[in-house]
C-alpha cells in the first residue's frame, strides 16, 4: 500500500541524499518527493510517499530515524491529513475556440490559467491528487505539450504539529509496538 | 591561541583521550602530518594498507572500549577504508576516520586523488561530515567522537580539505552541549515494558536468553550473568556475544546459529521465551525465519530501534541500553526452576559430544594434523586466557567452537561482514591497545593473504603478536559449501601458496612449520616466550568440514551434522568420513 511519511531534517547540506539514499539502499521504492523550507530556518520538510508492504513502513521511519540529521519522522498514512498536489500543464491553444474551451474547464475545476499565449496556454491546480488527476484527464480532449507535478504535500489536521511534539518521547513512542503492540509514552520519566 | 586547521585537529584528538592513531600520510592530508610533529605525546602507527589500518583501529577500539582512529589522505587513500568502515558498522565498532580532500575551491573539479569520499563512504558510516571551515573542525571532530561511541557505536568520517588543514584562526574548544536535535541516546525502559517483560520471564516453562555483541559493549557482563543464575536460563551466545557470559558456566549452551552448537539451535527451537539481548537476529544465527522458534514469546531489548521487528517479530521491543534495562529487571526477578528444560539441553548436548571430532580422533588417531586440534591445543597451552582475533572461514567458526572464550573482549572477527583480512591486523591493534594480553591471531591462508603486508606493521612496531596460519592450502568454508551444494565442483578455491615460513623471515618474524598434533605444543610454547611478533603455520588437512551446519536459509533445526558412529556405513575404515 502507499504510504505517505513527513520528515522533519535539519536545513544543511547533503542531508536530502541521505535520506534518498536510505530508501535507495533498502530497496523501497518513492512515489513522490517534495523538499522544502519551514518556518524554522535550522529545519527543512520532506514529504514521500512510498510503496510499501505490510509492517514495511513502520521499518522505514525507523530506519529514518537513524540518520542523525533526521529530527523527527510521522507515517501519516492513517490520519486525518490535507493533502495537496501542484500540476502545471501546458495545452496547445492554436484558437479562440480553443482557448475558450480550456477557461471553461479551469472555470469548472477551480484551475488558473497562468499563461496564455499565441499557442500554448499554461494551466495550474492545486489540489487533491484525485482532482489533479482527473483535471488532467479532462486536459487530454487538448493536446497536453508538457506538465509537471509536484508530488504531494501532507499536513495533519488539528493543534499538534510535528514541530511541537516532544522529539524525545515521540521518538520512542513510534516504537511502541513494543508492549503487546499497545503504545507507551517517553522513556524520560521514572 | 592561533593554530591552523590541522593543529586543531590534534588538540580536539588530544581532549578526546586519543593517544594511538593509525594512518597513512599522503597529498592532502600532509598539513595534519606536519602538525603531528608537534604532538610527540601521540603515537603513530603506519599500516602498509589503508584498509588494514582501519582494521587495526577496529581491532584496538574492540579491545580496548575506546575510539578507534584511522588516518588516510584523499582518493585511493579515502576508497581503501571502504571496507573497514562497512566491518565497523556492521559490527558496530566505534571508529574516527580523518581524511584529508583536495582544496575547497578543486572540489567537483576531478582534480588528482579527488573522490567523493562522503558520498562514498555515506552508507557504510554512522554518520559523515565534509569541514568546509576551519572553524568548524573542533565542532566536528567533538561531535564525531560522541556520535562514534555513544547508542550504537560505528565508524564516523570527517573529510577535511587541504585548505581548510591550512588556514590559520584562534582557536576555541567549543565546550556546552552538543547541537545534535535528531539524536537520541537510549537509556532506560519504560516501566510498562519492564513489567510486561517480567510477566512473560516468570511465566516461561523453557526460557532462552541469546546474548549478543550488545553485552559486551554496554558492559553488562554482570548483569546478565545475575538474571541466568536467578532465574536459571540458559543462556546461547551469538559468534559476537562470545565473552559476554563464560562459557565455561554451567548455564552457557553454546554458540548458536549457523555452526553453532546444535544444543543451542534445538534449544531455540523448543524454547517458549526467548530473551534476546543486544543482538539483531541476523540471517546467520535464524536459519528460516518462518520456521524460527515458531512457540516462543520474545523479549527484545536492543539499543538500536531499527532492529526490533526488522527480522523477527517480537512480543516486548524495549529500546534501551542493556546494562540499564537489566538493572531495571534484576531487583523484580523471581528465582526461577527449569530443571527439565535444562535437563532436556544436557541431553542434547550428550548427543553432540558423540559426534565430536577431537573425541574420535583420540579413539581413532589417523595422524593427520586437524584444524580443530590446532585450536584446541592451543586453547590448552594458552590455559584459554589469550586474546584470540580470527580471520573468516572454517578456522573461525573452529575457534568459536573450540575456543571457549570466558573473559569479556578476548574474542575479535568479524562477524556482520565477514571480512577476509581482518584477523591479523586487527590483532596488531588489539595488542597495541592491550599490551599485557597474550594476543594470538588465528587465520587461514585464504584471508591471511589478503593483508598480509601487514607483517610489515608488526615488524616496525614490534608487535608482540603470534600469528597461526591454519593452512590447508584451500579457501575452505567455500570448498565446504562447493562440497555440500554444487557437487563438489571445486571451482577456484584451491590455493598454491608461498612458503609462509620463507615470508615471515624476510620479515624478520620468527616462523615454524608444524604438519603433526605432537609437535603443536612446543611450537605454541616457543611463540610464547618469544618477544615480537611469530608466525606458525599449521599444515592441517584439506576435506575439513565445519559441523554442525545450517545450510543458508534452511530451518535452525534442519543442521548438517557429522554422523554417529553408529550411522556411518564405513566407520571402521574411516572414522572421520563426513
Amino acid at each position: 500500500m502507499k504510504h505517505t511519511l513527513i520528515c522533519l531534517v535539519e536545513n544543511k547540506p547533503g542531508v536530502l541524499n541521505r535520506v534518498v539514499s536510505l530508501f535507495r539502499r533498502r530497496n523501497f521504492n518513492m512515489d513522490s518527493l517534495t523538499v522544502g523550507r519551514t518556518h524554522n530556518p535550522d529545519i527543512s520538510r520532506i514529504t514521500v510517499v512510498m510503496e510499501a508492504e505490510p509492517g514495511d513502513g513502520k521499518k522505514v521511519v525507523m530506519m529514518l530515524y537513524k540518520l542523525i540529521d533526521v529530527i523527527e519522522v510521522q507515517d501519516v498514512t492513517n490520519i486525518p491529513t490535507i493533502n495537496r498536489d501542484l500540476a502545471l500543464v501546458k495545452v496547445r491553444t492554436p484558437d479562440a475556440y480553443a482557448r475558450n474551451a480550456v477557461t471553461d474547464l479551469c472555470y469548472e475545476r477551480g484551475a488558473r490559467l497562468v499563461d496564455i499565449g499565441p499557442e500554448v496556454t499554461i494551466v495550474e491546480l492545486a489540489g487533491a491528487e484525485e482532482s489533479v488527476e482527473s483535471f488532467v484527464e479532462a486536459l487530454h480532449q487538448f493536446e497536453i505539450v508538457e506538465m509537471v507535478r509536484t508530488g504531494r504535500v501532507s499536513m495533519g489536521r488539528g493543534i499538534r504539529t510535528m514541530e511541537q511534539r516532544d522529539y524525545k518521547s515521540t521518538r520512542f513512542a513510534a516504537y511502541a509496538p513494543s508492549v503487546n503492540g499497545g503504545g507507551s509514552a517517553g522513556h524520560d520519566d521514572e | 591561541m592561533k593554530l591552523t586547521g590541522a593543529e586543531i585537529v590534534w588538540e580536539c584528538l588530544l581532549r578526546e583521550g586519543v593517544d594511538l592513531v593509525f594512518g597513512y600520510p599522503g597529498g592532502a592530508i600532509l598539513p595534519i602530518y606536519d602538525a603531528l610533529t608537534k604532538y610527540p605525546q601521540i603515537r603513530h602507527v603506519l599500516p602498509r594498507h589503508e584498509q588494514g589500518g582501519t582494521h587495526m583501529a577496529e581491532g584496538y577500539a574492540r579491545a580496548t572500549g575506546k575510539v578507534g582512529v584511522m588516518l588516510a589522505t584523499s582518493g585511493p587513500g579515502a576508497t581503501n577504508l571502504v571496507t573497514g568502515l562497512a566491518n565497523a558498522m556492521m559490527d558496530s565498532s566505534p571508529l574516527v576516520a580523518i581524511t584529508g580532500q583536495v582544496p575547497l575551491g578543486a572540489i567537483g573539479s576531478d582534480a588528482f586523488q579527488e573522490t567523493d569520499v562522503t558520498g562514498c563512504t555515506l552508507p557504510v558510516t554512522k554518520h559523515n561530515y565534509l569541514v568546509t571551515r576551519t572553524e568548524d573542525i573542533a565542532y566536528t571532530i567533538r561531535e564525531a567522537f560522541h556520535i562514534a561511541r555513544t547508542g550504537r557505536p560505528g565508524p564516523v568520517l570527517v573529510d577535511i580539505p587541504k585548505d581548510v588543514q591550512n588556514k590559520v584562526i584562534e582557536f576555541h574548544y567549543p565546550e556546552g552541549e552538543l547541537r545534535l536535535p535528531g539524536y537520541n541516546v537510549p537509556g532506560k525502559a519504560h516501566p510498562k515494558e519492564i513489567e510486561a517483560a517480567l510477566d512473560l520471564i516468570h511465566s516461561a516453562k523453557r526460557p532462552l536468553i541469546l546474548a549478543g555483541h550488545g553485552v559486551l559493549m554496554s558492559g553488562a557482563m554482570d548483569e546478565i550473568r545475575s538474571f541466568a543464575e536467578i532465574t536459571q536460563t540458559p543462556v546461547a551466545l551469538t559468534l559476537l556475544g562470545k565473552g559476554g557470559f563464560p562459557e565455561n558456566h554451567p548455564l552457557c549452551v553454546g554458540m548458536m546459529g549457523m555452526h553453532g552448537t546444535a544444543a543451542a539451535n534445538q534449544a531455540i527451537q523448543q524454547a517458549d521465551l526467548l530473551l534476546a539481548f543486544g543482538m539483531r537476529f541476523d540471517d546467520r544465527v535464524t536459519g528460516n525465519l518462518k520456521t524460527y522458534s515458531p512457540d516462543s514469546k520474545k523479549i527484545h531489548v536492543e539499543i538500536d530501534p531499527s532492529e526490533i521487528n526488522k527480522n523477527v517479530k517480537v512480543d516486548v521491543g524495549i529500546v534501551g541500553d542493556l546494562k540499564m534495562v537489566l538493572r531495571q529487571l534484576l531487583p523484580k526477578l523471581q528465582t526461577g526452576q527449569h530443571q527439565e528444560w535444562i535437563g532436556q539441553i544436557r541431553d542434547w548436548e550428550e548427543d553432540t559430544s558423540e559426534r565430536d571430532i577431537l573425541l574420535r580422533l583420540a579413539a581413532h588417531p589417523d595422524g593427520k594434523l586437524w584444524a580443530a586440534q590446532v585450536i584446541a591445543e592451543l586453547f590448552r597451552c594458552t590455559e584459554g586466557k589469550a586474546l584470540t582475533v580470527s580471520d573468516v572461514g572454517q578456522h573461525q567458526m573452529l575457534e568459536a567452537q573450540y575456543y571457549p572464550h570466558t573473559r569479556p573482549h578476548s574474542l575479535l572477527t568479524s562477524g556482520g561482514l565477514g571480512t577476509m583480512g581482518f584477523g591479523m591486523p586487527a590483532a596488531i591493534g588489539a595488542k597495541l591497545g592491550r599490551p599485557d594480553e597474550e594476543v594470538w591471531a588465528i587465520v587461514g591462508d585464504g584471508g591471511f593473504q589478503m593483508t598480509l603486508t601487514e607483517l610489515g606493521t608488526a615488524m616496525q612496531e614490534h608487535v608482540n603478536i603470534n600469528i597461526a596460519i591454519i593452512n590447508n592450502s584451500f579457501l575452505g568454508m567455500v570448498r565446504q559449501w562447493q562440497e555440500f551444494f554444487y557437487e563438489e565442483r571445486y571451482q577456484s578455491t584451491p590455493l598454491k601458496n608461498p612458503d609462509f615460513v620463507k615470508l615471515a623471515a624476510a620479515y624478520d618474524i620468527p616462523a615454524r612449520r608444524v604438519s603433526t598434533k605432537e609437535e603443536i605444543e612446543e611450537a605454541v610454547q616457543w611463540a610464547r616466550s618469544i618477544d615480537g611478533p611469530t608466525l606458525i603455520e599449521f599444515v592441517v588437512v584439506q576435506n575439513d568440514i565445519v559441523y554442525p551446519m545450517v545450510p543458508a536459509g534452511a530451518d535452525l533445526h534442519a543442521m548438517i551434522r557429522r554422523p554417529k558412529p553408529s550411522e556411518s556405513p564405513d566407520f571402521e575404515n574411516n572414522p572421520t568420513a563426513i
